[in-house]
């Protein structure tokens, strides 16, 4: 797929615009969930995706063809999304409960139309509480959290995404992960 | 075992596939023996499983069609710059020969007035310049912004800029007249009237200077 991908990037690079497009085909959902695990509200996680693939696409020259395509993204729309949170009022946190839960709902309003199992609407309830605790981790901790288990990046990957040492990492994903299993242990 | 912090750490380190294989002995005799350690472990096991279940979300159905419809349409700029990047020596000719052929131009556009190479005795009426029938100018002559009528003769070279030569109907009438008149110049014609010939002109008169040095 690397490879795929590396062709279509030489011909954007050229000024073939329409290859752009089977990039954001084959990288949409994970940049999208990306954003939406850290921002946590649907509206916002599109916007920030998109804009991630818009720079992306203006700053294409930018990228050293020898790196991985997918760390170079990853790391738009992380800077991004954490720029977004950092920009966010205070007040955000207050009602970040309401807003985390809009996406699954609207999610899970798709797939609704016929009636749920009552165990199916119990792990759609287990799966919002998971992202609002998810949501609740500070911002440094909520991003490798999100790409360790959810995009299920290698520790190195995540290094490079976020530019940090692999050490820092790794204090922060057991910090993460002890916090989370505090809050999570009840379930 | 410190369990606070020497096992916990362990776990860590297990749980990023970390781990040597006599620590992973150690922590497994540990948690063997630790009943507390085992719940946190099986907690910390269970968090992550759980964190992993939560569905994976897709992007919005339109969301490959938003992205295209909102890319910037400079791509052609860009495109430029690229290139101007990619080849400096094309650029820094290009630059050149800008520069060069707009300071011609511009020495061009910039004196309307009709000017000649030599004065004497020549008449400048209404744009045109006349070499009465009793001259004779020795040397090359150049007129420039304005027209020529040769009555008299010319010893060398002429040159017209942004005008032409006039010739008298009789002269016209019969080839015969027109070796006549081309005899009374004794060097070459030039009639330079649009931009390209006069920006050749410039060009060959600065080659034959630097030939004319170089024959030196």
């Amino acid at each position: 797929m690397e490879t795929l991908i590396k062709q279509k990037i030489k011909e954007i690079k050229k000024g073939d615009q329409a290859a752009f497009e089977d990039v954001v085909s084959f990288y949409q959902h994970k940049v999208y969930q990306i954003c939406f695990r850290m921002i946590g509200n649907a509206h916002e996680a599109e916007d920030l995706a998109q804009e991630a693939f818009i720079r992306a696409y203006t700053n294409i020259d930018r990228f050293d063809e020898r790196r991985k395509f997918s760390t170079w993204l990853y790391r738009i729309a992380t800077n991004l999304t954490i720029d977004r949170i950092r920009k966010k009022k205070p007040d955000y946190f207050l009602d970040a409960e309401v807003k985390g839960t809009e996406g699954l709902n609207m999610y899970s309003q798709l797939a609704a139309d016929q009636a749920l199992p009552e165990e199916e609407v119990e792990s759609l309830e287990l799966q919002t509480y998971i992202h609002k605790e998810i949501l609740a981790l500070p911002p440094k901790y909520r991003s490798v959290i999100v790409l360790r288990f959810l995009d299920e990046l290698s520790l190195q990957e995540i290094a490079e995404v976020l530019e940090i040492p692999v050490g820092t990492v790794k204090t922060r994903i057991h910090r993460g992960r002890e916090t989370l299993r505090k809050r999570l242990r009840h379930v | 075992m410190n369990c606070k912090e020497e096992a916990i750490a362990l776990m860590h380190k297990y749980l990023d596939d970390d781990l040597t294989q006599p620590e992973e002995k150690k922590l497994r005799l540990h948690l063997q023996s630790c009943s507390e350690c085992q719940a946190h472990f099986h907690e910390l096991k269970r968090t992550i499983s759980l964190v992993k279940s939560s569905s994976a979300v897709s992007a919005p159905e339109n969301f490959i069609a938003d992205v295209m419809s909102n890319l910037p349409q400079q791509k052609k700029r860009n495109h430029y710059i690229r290139w101007f990047r990619n080849h400096p020596f094309s650029t820094a000719a290009a630059v050149f020969f800008l520069m060069m052929f707009g300071g011609v131009f511009s020495a061009w556009t910039e004196d309307q007035q009709v000017t000649v190479s030599k004065q004497e005795n020549l008449v400048i009426q209404n744009q045109v310049v006349i070499v009465p029938e009793d001259v004779t100018v020795d040397g090359d002559l150049v007129v420039r912004n304005g027209d020529l009528r040769i009555d008299g003769a010319v010893n060398g070279d002429v040159t017209i800029i942004n005008g032409d030569i006039l010739e008298k109907k009789r002269v016209q009438d019969s080839p015969l007249d027109g070796e006549k008149y081309m005899a009374y110049v004794s060097g070459e014609v030039n009639e330079v009237n649009q931009v390209f010939e006069w920006m050749w002109y410039h060009v060959k008169e600065t080659l034959e200077g630097v030939f004319a040095l170089g024959n030196r």
